[in-house]
């Protein structure tokens, strides 16, 4: 088993039209893709969904003092918005997971695995 | 010695794959391949070994082997291959080259990492040939050989056969990438017009396809396509070296044995009710192949076949096809010809064959300086030689323009 990032990434006006009826279909669309994750053999083991991108700050940490600046660290018409921590047998399930995801796109990162004792 | 070649061709993919099986890693597999080979070939002129596979994958095992006993300690920190059918036992299946070329031509690779490593892994053609095929240099086609092997590991792509229902769509992928290694080929970016070395790998990474895959219809279909392609080989160039299209070849010269087992797999692939684009596209070749001339061509029957590619894989390389097979209709409207081709310029930007498709529609309207800018742009897109001659030659035939 193996576990892969799943960065959800969606253009962020759906927070300025959702009303309380689009909320309730968002939710049965993410307990359904829970179940799909189940129903093939892998498992969530995390996952946050993130509030939008214009209450992000910055920090850059160059050469001087750090830098705080107001908003996300890369300003995109789709913003991140959400990730799930997905543990699955190989690439092509979790690519097939990625799929039925409620997300517009969706960026599939395989986890940095330690060695034990590290 | 052509013998011996065609042995090391074929066992070079069944060596790499049931060595993966070992390993459990594309780089040490391939690293240990080649050490097989080197010796063999060095020493088989004089009586090669009954089986030559078998030899060559026992002994690359061993190499492997050996390299893990030694390297244990690392071996234990490398991400291995994920073998869902579980690590290696006993024979290695007949299949395993398959998966090897499943897994090299996976989805999440980029389409250039999936032919550089098909042509490496599957096909054994050397990092600078596979520069000369994606146009780049040495070190970045080992870079992106290296990557996308990385990638494999990392990221869990499984070394296996994909599943019945996701076979249609990672095949199409697997064809697609042995089409382009052909095309490569057929017309090579460098040197004589074709690289015949690539065209015979591709051709047979084809026919391995037919053999492992024998339920499958579109294999056969591009078997078929590259056949009849390949069949017009030897009447492609003037014994100068020259271009000759197809409009010119002398069809007394083309390979009648290749075209009959061409048409044969055409027409199977055509009949199958699962048939795909490959198997339209070879029966576009296929009525190329029995035309007795180019003007009996059955030029409706090649548009109506390019009319069902389109509705079904539209594509803006078919759609300038299908174009340019409309302008030889009886009565073809040449306007309304380059109309079309005018409307696919923003796709096929970089497309050497829309200027040369529109110079010869506009050659043949009479506007002779637009069509000579037409070939101007197709030279600025052109890198084989052969191609370039041609293009330079018909710009010099052009007739002064009528409408000035």
């Amino acid at each position: 088993m193996a576990r892969y990032v799943f960065l959800m990434y969606d253009p962020e006006d759906w927070h300025d039209t959702v009303d309380e009826q689009g909320v309730v279909d968002e939710f049965r669309l993410h307990e359904e893709f829970m179940t799909a994750v189940v129903e093939a053999g892998a498992s969530v083991v995390g996952g946050e969904a993130l509030e939008r991108s214009s209450t992000a700050s910055t920090v850059r940490r160059g050469e001087g003092d750090p830098m705080v600046t107001d908003g996300p660290f890369a300003d995109t018409k789709e913003a991140l918005g959400g990730f799930y921590v997905i543990e699955a047998p190989d690439l092509d399930v979790a690519l097939h997971l990625a799929a039925v995801c409620p997300a517009g796109t969706i960026e599939v990162r395989p986890v940095m695995e330690m060695p034990d004792g590290v | 010695m052509a013998a011996l070649d065609e042995v090391f061709r074929r066992a070079w993919p069944v060596v790499v794959a049931s060595t993966a099986r070992l390993t459990r890693d594309l780089d040490l597999a391939e690293d240990c391949t080649q050490e097989a080979f080197e010796p063999a070939v060095a020493s088989w002129s004089a009586t090669p070994p009954d089986n030559p596979a078998g030899w060559l994958t026992t002994t690359a095992r061993r190499v492997a082997l050996d390299r893990l006993r030694r390297d244990a300690v690392l071996a234990r920190r490398l991400p291995l291959l994920v073998e869902p059918g579980g690590a290696d036992e006993g024979d290695p299946p007949p299949t395993d080259p398959l998966r090897l070329v499943f897994i090299c031509c996976h989805p999440a690779l980029a389409r250039e990492s999936q032919v550089a490593l098909t042509l490496r892994l599957v096909c054994g053609v050397d990092v600078p040939a596979i520069a000369a095929v994606l146009l780049t240099g040495e070190a970045a086609v080992a870079r992106r050989i290296t990557r996308a092997k990385q990638k494999i590991a990392t990221a869990r792509i499984p070394f296996r056969v994909p599943p019945e229902e996701d076979l249609p769509a990672r095949l199409d992928t697997v064809l697609t990438v042995v089409h382009l290694a052909y095309t490569a080929g057929h017309v090579a970016a460098r040197g004589a017009l074709r690289d015949d070395a690539l065209t015979e790998r591709a051709t047979a990474l084809a026919r391995m396809l037919v053999r492992l895959l024998p339920d499958e219809p579109e294999p056969p279909a591009l078997l078929a396509l590259v056949l009849l392609t390949e069949a017009r080989g030897p009447s492609r160039t003037t014994s100068d070296g020259d271009l000759v299209l197809l409009a010119d070849q002398d069809r007394s010269r083309w390979d009648r044995a290749l075209i009959r087992e061409g048409l044969v797999l055409a027409t199977a692939a055509l009949r199958h009710p699962r048939h795909g684009r490959f198997a339209l596209q070879a029966a576009v070749a296929g009525l190329h192949a029995t035309a007795p001339s180019w003007s009996d061509t059955a030029w409706a029957q090649i548009v109506t076949t390019y009319d069902a590619l389109m509705r079904r894989w539209p594509s803006p390389v078919v759609a300038l096809n299908r174009a340019a097979a409309r302008s030889r209709l009886e009565h073809a409207d040449l306007d309304e010809v380059l109309h079309d081709i005018d409307a696919l310029a923003p796709d096929l930007a970089g497309y050497p064959y829309l200027p040369a498709a529109r110079a010869d529609v506009l050659a043949r309207l009479g506007r002779s300086d637009e069509a000579a800018r037409a070939y101007d742009d197709a030279l600025a897109l052109t890198t084989n030689p052969t191609e370039r001659r041609y293009l330079a030659r018909r710009r010099t035939e052009l007739e002064p323009s009528d409408d000035r």
